[in-house]
């Protein structure tokens, strides 16, 4: 935890952002989705992105994913432009029901990601074992995906896109059909799993709290067409706690800040 | 065996006996009708001489040989379709073009080029299996999870993984489907061309059997073929079942 805090320090004054958009417009069907959007993400940052819904947050998120290229404007990874999706950028997705390869176990699913950076197969055993236990489903592997619960499904996708050793973490309100729970679980699993391996973290998220809890920068987007409309910096101490974090004075005044910034925009 | 399906065989064994019965007090002398009983006699004798059995390998071996060309070149140009938009465009009028066409009404030509044979009525299932594989693959594949789609493209698989790692396995349940359908298709066409002009196969036997003057001989290769179409089928829904469950009926293999 310690460390990756170090490293976001030392990284985030000098160096050019690891993601950065620059004026970045999309339209889809004559539609503009997101208008001028400026941002960089610096390496290691924990990112989150919350807005009304239709706001444009997925669609910012598959553009830092390369799955979408913009009408103009540039989205640049450690300062190259992307023009497709790249192995060290993963993405988690929100369904997960829907990400998951029905067709193969866990094993299988988690494998899926080695054999697509070439891994041969007699090392793959050993590290999907090890990608299991790291999200917490040890003993997991044989099962299929329609034999295991939401937050199972979930946690194995994490593991998949783990398997890519990414440098960036995008996550697309990954916890937004769990029940309340396990999304706390999950939040701190998420949490620790990104302070271990100093990846760079979007997370897009509808929940306030669940943003100001995990992020270093809260960034609220005003809908139609998609654009920054309030940036918060959080300076609350980590590692983060469910209880004392979320009673913490400073994150009840992002809290508030956050709830007006959503409530205008609904307006 | 269940009280309803006990049930539903009650009608066609009335009449049956009631056939048996009519032709015997009417001492039935038909080229085209025999009373049951003869044809029962009639399916041990030609399995006896192993006549039946013969053709039956015939038959199988031609519509199975085409119905495998058939399924592989559709399915490969399914997918191939399916996958890339501008591919289906350019190729759409052609398919629409030849689909229609008759797979019988190529036998001339299909004589003419590969002779009397295995190889003309191979052929000419292979095209008649093309097209169901070929439209419904194309829609499965069209229809495969977009997620699925971007997950692959998120971890950059290689075209042909992808083929082989997503596309395939999402559209099975459906691809076999089609296959089913084909397979139907196959034995259909085979025994038409057999029929029609070629001197194999089980096609071949009813022809040799209604020249003979020997109705219980020829209806009893037609209850044959019958039951090899029944038995198919079966076989091949159990395959689907056991493989794909009710995945094969969403279609979304999940």
């Amino acid at each position: 935890m310690a460390s990756a805090a170090k490293r976001l320090e030392a990284v985030s004054g000098t160096a050019a952002p690891q993601i950065a958009f620059e004026s970045v417009t999309l339209q889809l069907g004559g539609k503009t989705i997101i208008e001028n959007l400026s941002l960089g993400v610096r390496a290691g940052e924990f990112l989150c992105i919350v807005g009304a819904s239709g706001c444009g947050k997925t669609t910012a998120l598959r553009l830092a994913a390369g799955l979408y290229q913009p009408t103009s404007g540039k989205v640049n990874f450690d300062s190259q432009p992307m023009r497709e999706p790249r192995r060290e950028i993963a993405i988690v997705f929100q369904d997960y029901g829907k990400a998951l390869l029905p067709w193969r176990t866990a094993a299988g699913n988690v494998s899926l990601a080695l054999e697509a950076g070439g891994m041969p197969s007699a090392e793959r055993p050993a590290r999907i074992e090890e990608l299991l236990r790291t999200v917490g489903l040890p003993g997991h592997a044989g099962k299929y995906p329609s034999e295991m619960s939401g937050g199972m499904q979930q946690r194995l996708q994490i593991a998949r896109c783990l398997a890519q050793e990414p440098k960036t973490l995008l996550m697309d309100e990954p916890f937004g059909a769990l029940d309340a729970m396990t999304r706390q679980g999950l939040q701190d699993e998420v949490l620790s799993l990104v302070a271990a391996s100093g990846a760079t973290v979007i997370f897009v998220t509808h929940d306030l709290d669940e943003a100001i809890y995990l992020g270093d920068r809260v960034i609220g987007l005003l809908p139609h067409p998609g654009r920054i409309g309030i940036e918060l910096a959080v300076n609350l101490p980590r590692p983060r706690d469910q209880l004392s974090t979320r009673e913490h004075p400073e994150f009840l005044r992002l809290r508030r800040q956050l709830f007006d910034f959503i409530k205008a925009t609904e307006q | 065996m269940t009280a309803n399906s006990a049930k539903a065989l009650v009608l066609p064994l009335g009449i049956l006996v009631a056939f048996e019965v009519w032709a015997r007090a009417t001492h039935l002398q038909s080229d085209s009708l025999a009373p049951p009983s003869e044809i029962v006699m009639a399916l041990i004798g030609a399995f006896a001489d192993l006549s039946i059995l013969t053709a039956t390998r015939d038959t199988l071996f031609s519509a199975f040989a085409g119905l495998a060309i058939g399924t592989v070149i559709g399915l490969a140009l399914g997918i191939a379709f399916g996958i890339s938009d501008t591919l289906n465009r350019l190729m759409e009028v052609t398919v629409e073009a030849i689909r229609p066409i008759p797979s019988i009404a190529l036998l001339p030509i299909a004589l003419i080029a590969l002779g009397f044979g295995y190889r003309m009525e191979i052929a000419i299932v292979a095209f008649a299996c093309v097209w169901p594989v070929l439209i419904l693959s194309r829609a499965a594949v069209r229809s495969i999870e977009p997620r699925l789609m971007e997950v692959a493209r998120a971890l950059r698989l290689p075209p042909a993984q992808r083929v082989w790692k997503i596309i395939i396995p999402a559209a099975l349940p459906r691809i076999f489907v089609a296959f089913r359908l084909s397979a139907g298709i196959a034995l259909i066409v085979a025994v038409t061309v057999e029929i029609a002009i070629n001197p194999l196969g089980l096609g071949a036997g009813i022809m040799l059997a209604q020249q003979a003057l020997r109705p219980d001989l020829m209806l009893a290769y037609l209850v044959w073929i019958g039951i090899i179409g029944y038995a198919l089928n079966v076989l091949l829904v159990i395959a689907q079942n056991r493989l794909f469950g009710r995945a094969a009926l969403t279609g979304g293999g999940q």
